[in-house]
C-alpha cells in the first residue's frame, strides 16, 4: 500500500502550495484557487491515511467524508465568488483594503 | 508498473497544480484548475475510491471551474479600471 | 531579490509541509477496524453500497448539516443585491448552445435519475445526480432557455432550497418517534426513507447549486 503513502504526501504538497499562495497573493479570485486546491490537498491526504479496507476499495467512511467535503468546499467557493463580485462592483477592485495598505 | 503510474500521475498534478497558482493570466489559471480537478478524479480513482472520483469530476473540477469562469466573464464585463488586478 | 515577508511565509509552509510530511509518514497503524465494522452492518442499513449506506443512514447527521451548509451558503448568495445589468441577459444566444441544450437536457434527467437509484447499489447517490442536474441546469441558463429569475418568486425559491433539509429533519424526526434515535432508521423502512430522502435532497442540492451562480 505505499502508493496511497505516495497520494498522501502529493496532498501536503498540494496543502503546503495553497497555504503560500493564499498568504502571498491579493487577488481574490486567485485566493479561491488556492483555497480549493488547498482542500483538494487534505481530501487526499485524509484518503491516502485511511486504512484500505481491501485492495479494491477504499475505505467507505473515508469516501463519505470526502463527499462531504467536497460539496462543502463548493458551496463555499460560490458563496466566495458571489461575495467578490459584490466587492468588485463596490469598490471596482479585487483585493481587500488591508492588502492594499499594507504595501 | 503502477507505482510508475502513479508517480508519473502525481508528478503531473503537482505540476499543474502550480502552473495553476503561479500564472500570470487569471483565465489560464481557471482552466488549469479545471484539468487539476480532473487529473485529481483519476487520484481518486487510482485510489479505488469511485463515489469521490465521480462527485471531484462533476463537482469540483466541473461546477467549480464553471462558477469561476462565470465569475472572471463578468469581471471582465465591467470595464473599470482596477490597479489592482495586475497580480 | 527577495521581500521578507515572502521569504518568512514561504519559510513557514516548506517547514509545515516538512513536518506534515514526516507526520504522514509516521503514522502507527490505525486501532480498531471502522470499514471492517461498516461492512458487517450494511445489511441493516437499507442499501447494499457502504459508502452510501455511510453517507445516508450511519453518519445520515453529517450529510444533514452538510445539505444546510449547502443552503446556507444559497441563501446567502441570493440574499446579496442582484446585479441589475444582468436581470436581463442581452447576450446574443447561439443556436448551437440551443440545440446543445434540448439534447442534452431529457439526457441529464435520465442520468440523475439512473445515479440516484443505482446508488443504493453502486457509486452513484442524490449528490452525484444533483451535480448533473445543476450541470444542465446551468446549460439552460447559457442557452437562454432558463434565465436566472425562471424559478420566480421569493417564495418558491426558498421552498426548493429549504426542502432538502426540511425533508431530512422530518424524516429523522419520524424515525426517532419510532426507535427512539434522531435519525435511526427502523431496518424494515430504511431503504424506502432512504430513498425518499435522497429524492428530495438531489432536487434541493441541484437548485441549490444552481442558485450558486449568478
Amino acid at each position: 500500500m505505499t502508493s496511497n503513502v505516495l497520494y498522501a504526501l502529493a496532498g501536503v504538497a498540494l496543502i503546503v502550495m495553497g497555504l503560500a499562495a493564499i498568504s502571498l497573493q491579493t487577488h481574490l479570485l486567485r485566493r479561491v484557487i488556492a483555497f480549493n486546491i488547498l482542500g483538494s490537498g487534505v481530501f487526499l491526504v485524509l484518503l491516502g491515511v485511511a486504512p484500505g479496507r481491501s485492495a479494491h476499495a477504499a475505505d467507505p467512511i473515508a469516501q463519505a467524508l470526502l463527499l462531504t467535503g467536497i460539496v462543502v468546499a463548493v458551496s463555499a467557493t460560490g458563496l466566495a465568488l458571489a461575495l467578490a463580485r459584490r466587492l468588485h462592483r463596490a469598490t471596482g477592485g479585487m483585493t481587500l483594503d488591508a492588502d492594499d495598505d499594507a504595501r | 508498473m503502477s507505482l510508475a503510474l502513479d508517480a508519473a500521475l502525481i508528478a503531473t498534478l503537482l505540476w499543474i497544480a502550480g502552473a495553476s497558482l503561479t500564472s500570470r493570466d487569471l483565465f489560464r489559471a481557471v482552466v488549469l484548475f479545471v484539468v487539476f480537478g480532473l487529473l485529481l478524479s483519476l487520484a481518486w480513482a487510482r485510489l479505488h475510491a469511485p463515489d469521490v472520483a465521480l462527485a471531484e469530476a462533476a463537482i469540483g473540477a466541473g461546477l467549480t471551474g464553471a462558477l469561476m469562469l462565470d465569475s472572471i466573464g463578468r469581471l471582465r464585463r465591467k470595464r473599470r479600471p482596477s490597479a489592482a488586478e495586475k497580480r | 531579490m527577495i521581500r521578507l515577508d515572502v521569504a518568512v511565509v514561504a519559510g513557514g509552509c516548506v517547514a509545515l509541509g516538512v513536518g506534515l510530511a514526516a507526520l504522514v509518514v509516521g503514522l502507527p497503524p490505525v486501532a480498531g477496524d471502522l470499514a471492517g465494522l461498516v461492512a458487517s452492518r450494511v445489511g441493516d442499513s437499507g442499501v447494499t453500497h457502504p459508502v452510501t449506506a455511510v453517507l445516508l443512514n450511519f453518519r445520515a447527521y453529517d450529510t444533514l448539516l452538510e445539505v444546510a451548509v449547502l443552503m446556507i451558503a444559497a441563501l446567502a448568495a441570493r440574499a446579496l443585491p442582484a446585479e441589475q445589468a444582468e436581470q436581463r441577459d442581452t447576450r446574443p444566444g447561439s443556436p448551437v448552445l440551443e440545440a446543445l441544450a434540448r439534447v442534452a437536457l431529457p439526457l441529464a434527467i435520465l442520468v440523475a435519475v439512473h445515479l440516484l437509484l443505482v446508488g443504493a447499489s453502486r457509486p452513484g447517490g442524490a449528490f452525484h445526480a444533483a451535480a448533473v442536474l445543476t450541470g444542465a441546469g446551468v446549460l439552460l441558463r447559457l442557452a437562454h432557455e432558463l434565465p436566472a429569475h425562471a424559478i420566480a418568486g421569493e417564495r418558491r425559491a426558498s421552498l426548493l432550497l429549504v426542502a432538502g433539509v426540511a425533508v431530512f429533519v422530518a424524516v429523522g424526526t419520524g424515525a426517532a418517534g419510532v426507535t427512539g434515535h434522531f435519525l435511526g432508521y427502523p431496518p424494515a423502512w430504511a431503504g424506502e426513507l432512504i430513498l425518499l430522502v435522497e429524492s428530495v435532497l438531489a432536487v434541493s442540492i441541484a437548485f441549490a447549486l444552481w442558485a450558486l451562480f449568478p
